[in-house]
């Protein structure tokens, strides 16, 4: 078999810290060669390797059989090697040609010629059905849609070989199966693709062959038809990982919080959340499942505070919070664990240790009359980074240098910590690898089992289907069942996900319609 | 290279090649840079009283800087200093010629009033920025104009139709015997100690209390902030207040101190500008800002015996100076130089 790019025991150092040590990976022409590993394992490293942003130390790289230097980008560009991005690389404002020419604009008598351009990105869009409007500005398209962006500008560019870097992380369930459709048709029209993700479903659905590295190191490639997810975690994490989350029954008591034909509007007016009703009881979980965009955001929003209620009710042991500012919602006895964690949940110019104190920072230990005590934050922090295997240098470095899963284990930590009798997770283990989503599940299930109520709002099925006790569907706005895990399907959910409800059943269970 | 050597060396390269690219220009220009460098430096350093005449520069540049970096560690831009300060200098000057009281109670008072008026100008550009977003640039801009037109009119009006007030009464002034004494009868006052304690006041709420905390986190980040439960719009007043005080109190070391009275301006002080300067040369940090105002004041005072004592015309002195601040300020690029010479010799061995 003919190899396109062959990558053999490749070496980069960082000072001491060796990141990537004796690391192989050979791609063959018209294959997607998956590569996988941990947050932190090396895959970045390597790519980066392969697109000339860093030397190696050791070993060597071969392109088409022929021994090459990669020493910047441009010479990875004219070797036909185009990367895609995880957090695309785009001008807002511009449009979907604008974006694909910058760099290299074509000119005509001195003036920038979009038009032909233009007619050359319809054209390679039609080629490869990726659907995309030349004259479009990138603001206005989906997220699904720029990214089929950033693959035409690797592809305008003449590659031949496309690295994908995690590239199923912001898309919705629906736009992931529109990309695998284009990265096959992109293998039928002769391409080669390395495809970087921790996701092993993809890479069961998608991919020829597999290379994992773990901490570094190059654990072996295999042939995706003979191996399945459990041998491939087990080798990327370097031990057994349980996918079904192990969780004894719940036995749920009093009401914790009560939502009461909540109806929620956004900054134009529109209702995106309609007489909504739900309850989440001590000790169950209750998952919200749903399509991206259906009114999840607005109910957190809501319930936590940060958005304005426009009728209903919000109750939190029987006590009304419909209405509060964010730090009395806290105080009533709620955590959340909010869905953009760099947004929401992180000041991320804070050093971490004064990020696990930002919900405490006002209060004795850390404060008294107003004054602080910035050691007592070192010692909270200290244990918080203990005790939830926080991964950083210390309390002191910068919270944007960690790791997805580092800031995200800091951030549960911080809100588990305080004890809340609610706990709201939404989408808590995005972007997060097999090991981190573990232990962030199990860290639900024990809130669950000390007496807490736990409110998962998630856009994965197996999670939502694993993790909960009880699972509430939103469609546009409405909880439109409510279903027990062990009673359904998968599909099923994603009937009800889509708004196609049990008519005789939906009528019985509302009581506000 | 180590890190603390970097940092040391970085200032140090930076201000020399100033001095060298200031001497290039006076070259061309046909003037000794000896000479002028010399009554630069003695101008600066010269005897005791130019020295006690530079400390009383640096006092209002370290109360404009340290308005400046407060509101910028908020995530707010504030450039009505400028008009905190013609207030406060007003205000100061008002209660120092209206009432005579004992000295422990008009001191106080006078400065308070300084703090008090440059607060307030604070708080309109904050309330409309916590209120209805409107953008705290414009709003200060416009505000430095009202303050000096509205003070003109005040003090037309205090001194029946002159163009200044009264001298303060001595009860209500900064000047000090003392200091007077020691620096050969320079204009030095108490306001330099003031202006100090200040500094500390700053690090103060920044570093220690939960208002600091809360400041330092809606300056990063607005969204985690209201998430975490902090009033962000609260948080946004009081910046603009606090920053607004710091800049009426360099008003006040103007008012009560160097100057003891306040005339109509035909148009800005420049040490509200200036203080922008001084607190991005200081890195928003208090202590930054001591150094930014002292290099800023030095320069600024030493700079007048240019054109006396080495006969430099005023509008080369300025250039000079202000590739010399240039040089200083671009302390980034000089890192960047450094750390590649440095990188350059490693490949070397």
């Amino acid at each position: 078999m003919e190899y396109v790019i062959e990558m053999l025991n490749i070496r980069k150092e960082f000072g001491n810290f060796v990141a990537n040590d004796n690391i192989t990976l050979q791609l063959e022409k018209g294959e997607i060669h998956a590569l996988l590993g941990e947050n932190g394992a090396g895959k970045s490293t390597l790519m980066n390797v392969l697109f000339g942003l860093y030397q190696p130390e050791g070993g060597e790289i071969r392109v088409r059989g022929k021994k090459v230097d990669i020493s910047n980008p441009n010479v990875a560009n004219d070797l036909g090697i185009g990367m895609v991005h995880q957090h695309f690389m785009l001008v807002e404002n511009f449009s979907v040609t604008e974006n694909i020419i910058l760099g290299s604009e074509p000119t005509k008598m001195g003036v920038t010629n979009k038009k032909d351009a233009a007619q050359k990105v319809a054209k390679l869009s039609e080629q490869y059905g990726l659907n995309v409007d030349p004259y479009a500005i990138i603001e206005d398209i989906s997220v699904g849609m720029q990214q089929r962006v950033e693959i035409l500008k690797t592809l305008y560019r003449g590659a031949e070989i496309l690295i994908f870097d995690e590239p199923t992380a912001s898309l919705t369930p629906q736009e992931i199966t529109e990309l695998i459709q284009i990265m096959k048709r992109l293998i039928a029209e002769g391409k080669s693709i390395i495809l970087i993700t921790h996701k092993l479903k993809e890479i069961m659905d998608v991919s020829d062959r597999v290379t994992v590295i773990r901490k570094g190191q190059g654990i072996g490639t295999v042939t995706t038809a003979e191996t399945n997810p459990n041998e491939l975690a087990a080798l990327m994490v370097g031990r057994q990982v349980t996918f079904k989350t192990e969780k004894g029954p719940a036995h749920p008591t009093e009401e914790t919080l009560t939502v009461q034909d909540l109806v929620v509007e956004d900054y134009r007016g529109i209702a995106k959340v309609k007489n909504l009703n739900l309850t989440v009881r001590k000790g169950e979980i209750v998952g919200i499942a749903g399509i991206d965009g259906n009114g999840q955001s607005e109910l957190i929003e809501a319930i936590t505070g940060l958005r304005k209620v426009k009728s209903g009710k919000v109750l939190i042991h029987g006590k009304d919070v419909t209405g509060m500012k964010p730090r009395k919602v806290t105080e009533s006895g709620v955590g959340h664990i909010p869905q953009d964690r760099h947004k929401h949940g992180l000041v991320l110019d804070f050093p971490i240790g004064h990020n696990i104190a930002l919900q405490t920072y006002y209060t004795a230990p850390i404060s008294k009359s107003e004054i602080m005590d910035y050691n007592k934050i070192t010692e909270k922090a200290q244990q918080i980074i203990k005790d939830f295997d926080v991964r950083t240098q210390g309390p002191h470095e910068p919270a944007r240098a960690l790791s997805g899963g580092n800031q995200q284990k800091a951030i549960i930590g911080r809100e588990v910590d305080r004890n809340p009798d609610l706990l709201i997770a939404a989408l808590p283990t995005r972007g997060l690898d097999v090991g981190a989503i573990e232990f962030i599940h199990s860290r639900l299930i024990e809130q669950r089992d000390n007496g807490k109520a736990v409110l998962l709002i998630s856009f994965e099925l197996d999670e939502v289907m694993n993790v909960s006790d009880r699972i509430a569907v939103i469609h546009d706005g409405e909880i439109v069942d409510v279903v027990i895990p062990e009673e359904t399907t998968e599909q099923q959910l994603g009937l009800l996900m889509a708004g196609h409800a049990d008519k005789d059943k939906k009528g019985g269970k509302h009581r506000v319609e | 290279m180590s890190n603390r050597a970097t940092n040391l060396l970085v200032p140090i390269v930076s201000v020399v090649l100033g001095l060298i690219v200031g001497a290039i220009i006076m070259l061309v220009s046909g003037y000794s840079p000896i000479e002028g460098y010399a009554a630069l430096w003695n101008g600066i350093f010269g005897d005791l009283y130019t020295i006690g005449e530079t400390l009383r520069q640096i006092t209002p540049y370290l109360l404009a800087g340290l308005a400046v970096a407060f509101a910028f560690r908020s995530g707010l831009f504030n450039i009505g200093v400028e008009g905190q300060l013609i207030v406060g200098w007003f205000a100061a000057a008002y209660v120092g010629v209206a009432v005579e009281l004992p000295k422990i109670i008009h001191l106080p008072l006078a400065i308070l009033a300084a703090a008090v008026a440059g607060a307030l100008w604070g708080f309109v550009p904050g309330l409309l920025k916590a209120k209805f977003r409107v953008h705290e640039v414009i709003v200060t801009i416009m505000m430095n104009y009202i303050a000096l037109h509205v003070t003109n009119a005040l003090i037309r009006t205090v001194s029946d139709g002159g163009d200044r007030t009264e001298r303060i009464f001595a009860s209500a002034s900064l000047r000090s015997e003392f200091l007077e004494n020691l620096t050969e009868f320079s204009r030095l006052h108490l306001g330099l100690l003031l202006a100090l304690i200040m500094v500390a006041v700053m690090w103060f709420i920044l570093e220690k209390t939960t208002l600091g905390f809360e400041l330092k986190a809606v300056g990063f980040n607005q969204h985690a902030s209201e998430y975490a439960g902090m009033n962000v719009n609260k948080n946004i007043i009081m910046a603009m207040v606090i920053s607004g005080a710091f800049a009426g109190l360099a008003g006040a070391m103007e008012a009560l101190g160097t100057f003891e009275y306040v005339s109509s301006k035909g148009g800005f002080t420049g040490i509200g500008f200036d203080g922008i300067a001084v607190a991005l040369l200081g890195m928003n940090t208090p202590l930054g800002v001591v150094f930014g105002a002292t290099l800023f004041g030095s320069l600024k005072y030493g700079a007048l015996n240019m054109p006396n004592a080495a006969g430099i015309p005023i509008e080369i002195v300025e250039i000079v100076i202000a590739v010399i601040i240039f040089f200083v300020a671009s302390g980034y690029i000089i890192r960047l130089l450094l750390l590649r010479a440095a990188g350059k010799k490693k490949e070397a061995k």
